[in-house]
């Protein structure tokens, strides 16, 4: 089940802007699929950015986006990009 | 092509970033209005936000809107200013705990009696951040500011309470945690006619969390998530807020009251008759 699952294409996708990140951590927590996890570059602010480190599991759901104050993060539904 | 972050459109993107402080939830807020705002259906160009000062002040001064940054306290007497000249005009107060309930005070209870015919958003951080973390009406006892070393000793307002007293027909509460909760309430007060109020729960992690021991931005919001319960309809008496302790989320109030044109142009109708224009905005 979890296989199959796997390989399909994921639902949603995770666009990053690095810059704008101030390293609150608000999005790794509460994106509810776990897709994030703090990077280990550093933008030119001297934050650690997010990165998609398990982009399979986005869903799409924006909670990132909404969470984050510095507007640097947001997901789109796959279908939404093509 | 990348697609865009759905709020940038909303944003003036030349300022930011911004200057709120890592962790702080006023970004926060602002993506959650921005969202409710544009679920709202209502034309650009007939929504006026209003600030006053502090770091929540600043808002206006971020949103690609018709935007009014004024002098501290007076956010309320100028939106009120805006509506009556041009009644259509959808005019949102956000503010924060000081400008509005210190400063501002008197203005918050008497446009709630008269039910004029506006929103207020104002983002509780319990301090004044911008001047160095002051107390404020909303500081719970025993907290920790910068001029109450000790810990506060006044009982601070319950701000719900207080708006529903003096009148608002729309009271909600909500932390920065619960954004799809708090999206839905800025988008049923920004559409009630008459006075509503949302109050958001937000961290201030560099001059009230710090101080405190409450940790940084996440570990507040963490907080939030764990001491909050969602009781829509609370009595509004029951939902005061402790240093540290529970925090009662919700739908309080939603009635309905005539708003100050209505019962204004109601009464001269009654009295003049057909020789009273009813009043709709000298634009
Ligand atoms: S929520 Fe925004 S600012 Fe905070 S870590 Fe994520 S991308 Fe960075
Ligand atoms: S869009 Fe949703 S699932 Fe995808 S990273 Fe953001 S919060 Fe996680
Ligand atoms: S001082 Fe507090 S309220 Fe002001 S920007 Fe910093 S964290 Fe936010």
């Amino acid at each position: 089940m979890a296989e199959s699952k796997k390989s399909k294409e994921p639902r949603g996708k995770v666009f990053i802007n690095s810059e704008l990140c101030k390293g609150c951590g608000f999005c790794i927590e509460f994106c509810p699929t776990n897709v994030l996890e703090f990077s280990n570059t550093f933008n030119s602010k001297g934050y650690h950015p997010p990165a998609a480190a398990r982009p399979e599991n986005c869903t799409g759901c924006d909670l990132c986006g909404i969470y984050c104050p510095d507007f640097a993060i947001f997901g789109i539904l796959m279908k939404a990009v093509a | 092509m990348e697609p865009k972050n759905p709020v940038v459109d909303y944003l003036r993107m030349d300022r930011i970033p911004h200057i709120w402080c890592p962790g702080c939830g006023l970004g926060t807020v602002v993506n959650c209005f921005v969202r409710a705002i544009k679920t709202c259906d209502i034309p650009r160009d007939l929504i006026s936000v209003v600030s006053g000062i502090g770091c929540t002040g600043r808002m206006a001064g971020y949103l690609k809107l018709d935007s009014f940054h004024t002098t501290h306290g007076r956010p309320i007497p100028f939106a009120t200013g805006l509506k009556l000249a041009n009644p259509k005009l959808k005019v949102i107060v956000c503010s924060g705990d000081g400008d509005l309930f210190s400063i501002g005070g008197n203005h918050f209870i008497h446009a709630a009696r008269r039910n004029t015919d506006m929103t207020i958003i104002c983002v509780n951080n319990f301090t004044y951040g911008m001047t160095g973390g002051q107390v404020t009406p909303t500081t719970p006892i025993e907290a920790i500011a910068s001029t109450t070393p000790y810990g506060n000793t006044e009982e601070p307002f319950n701000l719900s309470h207080l708006a529903e007293s003096a009148g608002a027909v729309y009271v909600a509460r909500w932390t920065t945690f619960h954004v799809r909760q708090l999206i839905k309430s800025i988008k049923e007060a920004v559409q009630k006619s008459g006075f509503s109020f949302v109050e958001i729960i937000s961290p201030c992690p560099t001059l009230y969390g710090r101080r405190n021991k409450l940790g940084d931005g996440l570990e507040m919001m963490r907080a939030f998530k764990e001491k909050s319960t969602v009781r829509n309809g609370a009595d509004t008496r029951e939902v005061g807020l402790d240093f540290k302790g529970g925090i009662v989320c919700g739908k309080f109030i939603d009635r309905e009251r005539p708003t100050y044109l209505e019962r204004y142009n109601e009464r001269m109708t009654a009295r003049l008759g057909a020789s009273y224009k009813p009043y709709e905005g000298v634009l």
